[in-house]
């Protein structure tokens, strides 16, 4: 079967789901869609089983941190329709004082680490994941690492520092 | 520490007894740890601990400029480096919406393939160690070898090859690379062939591996399974075939499929694989006598470092190194999710980029990683001595494995 045409999957989600899906964009062809952490798991059923788009494959799951944002943490998951050969990205942001979304692993099996992952990098909470616990960093770390304000080097160090390069 | 599976043996009427297979184990080929439960030989149950050797890749990568970055994708997947490098490289070439040329796109194929035989060498070797017979892996190591000089006389190292630069390569392919790899096309076809008649039908190593760890194409596709396990399983997804990158759509090659995904259909996907390689790598020799052989890199001035030489004796280069290595170039404000196929699977990168000289975040999507996870719950049952082949034929790369 040839790729869904984006307006023609678009159109197919709105139907379903009318205002509680929104249009991000379509960076380089990849259609791009938001939603709340309510309808994610709506949605991402939806997706996988529709006869039509059947996303079966679940590519990635991961988190972006915007700290200027009142919404800091954009959880990411990237799906791919093996039959249409067609893929979509869905975002869910999160306030940072309430992290928690549904778990996909009822969905995939996959998921399992790669929440485990973002949950071990940005403290993303997710409910219902069978065994959430840190899997790449030492156990008793307390930060998460991939949030922007968990610095990469010394703090202190100041050769590195953007005026020395007239920046 | 709480958290690390702990079995106590302290139950003296328990049955069972505990196996720390790993961290540094000789076999499980790299960093990781399987705490088992064994019941005599059986598997009970099995925890599986990972992230020894984490380096924090996606948190360097947000510090880099984009060139730089090229060294940390190195250090993912070891055995095939290359095909990491060059992901990268058509990563950030789709962001900034780059036209490569179909020289430098043979190339690069010639290289991926190159570094796909490496991987499947390994293996396949390595499993044939694993089931007790050593040979196979000696003679298939030659060609390995052989593969090293080539990357060589092409970029100047051999595992961590750091190979091209984001547009094309740093050099041309010299003489004596093109001589290596004729040379490697006439030989390594002789060895592959010795070493499937020395395995495919060998009766100790086929009821080694036959029906050992068979995983179903659902199951193999919820747990997001990609490369030749899940080819193995009877599932033709193909990153070269599906969404062609480098202009694989212009060369003629077959996908294989196994039909029950278990040790020993991997086993063949992946001998079958290196064949495909081998008619790809063909191909584009014939197709790259009709371009021209000056070309081995895209006309990108702000992208593409220029040579030293012209560095030190012409202005213009001397202003693009610098605005390049000072990371002064403008970049789209944009996201992008690319994928080439890895020795292990579906290699993806997700960059998104501010505008700046660095990535504002960086996500690899790692093939072992999402491969191994399985590893735990199939085990169980099985017997040890299975277990270890079966994760042997998981083509587990710890680099790839923690980032």
């Amino acid at each position: 079967m040839a790729q869904i045409p984006n307006e023609e999957l678009l159109k197919r989600i709105g139907e379903k789901f009318d205002q509680q899906v929104t249009v991000v964009g379509e960076p380089y062809g990849l259609l791009t869609v938001e939603t709340s952490r309510e309808q994610i798991i709506d949605l991402l059923t939806f997706l996988k089983t529709d006869d039509a788009l059947r996303f079966i494959f679940l590519t990635d799951i991961t988190a972006i941190h915007y700290p200027e944002q009142e919404k800091q943490i954009g959880i990411i998951y990237h799906l791919h329709s093996l039959t249409t050969n067609t893929r979509i990205r869905v975002k869910v942001f999160l306030t940072d004082d309430d992290v928690h979304i549904p778990s996909a692993t009822v969905l995939w099996e996959g998921a399992n680490w790669m929440e485990r992952e973002t949950y071990d990098f940005f403290g993303v909470i997710f409910d219902g994941h069978p065994d959430l616990r840190r899997i790449l960093n030492v156990d008793d770390m307390t930060a998460f690492p991939m949030r922007k304000e968990f610095p990469l080097e010394d703090p202190n160090r100041v050769d590195k520092k953007d005026y020395f390069f007239g920046r | 520490m709480q958290n690390h599976p702990v079995y106590t043996d302290n139950d003296p009427q328990s049955e069972l007894s505990t196996l720390n297979l790993g961290p540094t184990h000789p076999a499980t080929h790299g960093v990781f740890q399987n705490v088992l439960q064994l019941d005599g030989e059986r598997i009970v149950s099995g925890v599986s601990t990972i992230g020894y050797i984490h380096r924090a890749f996606e948190k360097i990568a947000e510090h880099r400029p984009f060139y730089q970055i090229t060294p940390l994708t190195d250090r993912l997947n070891y055995c095939s480096s290359p095909i990491n490098n060059m992901g990268w490289h058509m990563t950030v070439e789709k962001m900034l919406g780059i036209t490569i040329p179909k020289r430098v796109d043979y190339l690069r194929v010639i290289i991926m393939e190159l570094a796909r035989i490496s991987d499947h060498i390994i293996c396949n070797g390595v499993l044939g160690v694993d089931t007790g017979a050593f040979t196979g892996f000696l003679y298939m190591m030659e060609h390995r070898e052989a593969i090293y000089e080539i990357y060589e006389e092409i970029c100047g190292s051999r595992l961590t090859t750091n190979i091209g630069r984001i547009g094309g390569f740093e050099r041309n392919f010299n003489t004596i690379a093109f001589a290596k790899l004729r040379a490697f096309l006439k030989n390594f076809p002789v060895t592959l062939k010795e070493f499937e008649s020395l395995f495919n039908r060998n009766r100790i190593f086929v009821d080694r591996t036959k029906d050992v760890a068979a995983v179903t194409a659902e199951t193999a596709l919820s747990y997001s399974w990609t490369g030749p396990l899940l080819r193995a399983a009877g599932v033709d997804y193909d990153v070269r075939a599906m969404n062609p990158y480098s202009s694989y759509e212009d060369f003629d090659f077959e996908v294989p499929v196994g039909t029950n995904g278990d040790v020993y259909s991997r086993f063949l996907v992946r001998n079958e694989e290196m064949w495909q390689s081998l008619r790809i790598i063909e191909q584009a020799l014939v197709k790259l006598e009709k371009e021209p052989t000056d070309i081995f890199h895209a006309d990108v001035p702000e992208f593409y470092l220029p040579p030293k030489e012209e560095v030190y004796n012409n202005m213009e280069a001397l202003i693009y190194h610098f605005k390049i290595v000072m990371g002064e170039i403008p970049t789209p404000n944009t996201e992008v999710y690319h994928s080439v196929e890895g020795a292990n699977g579906e290699l993806g990168f997700y960059l998104v980029n501010d505008g700046g000289r660095s990535p504002y975040r960086l996500h690899f999507r790692r093939p072992s990683f999402i491969n191994y996870q399985m590893y735990a719950s199939m085990s169980r049952g099985m017997l040890l001595s299975d277990a270890i082949i079966n994760m042997s034929s998981l083509n587990v790369i710890a680099g790839e494995l923690d980032a």
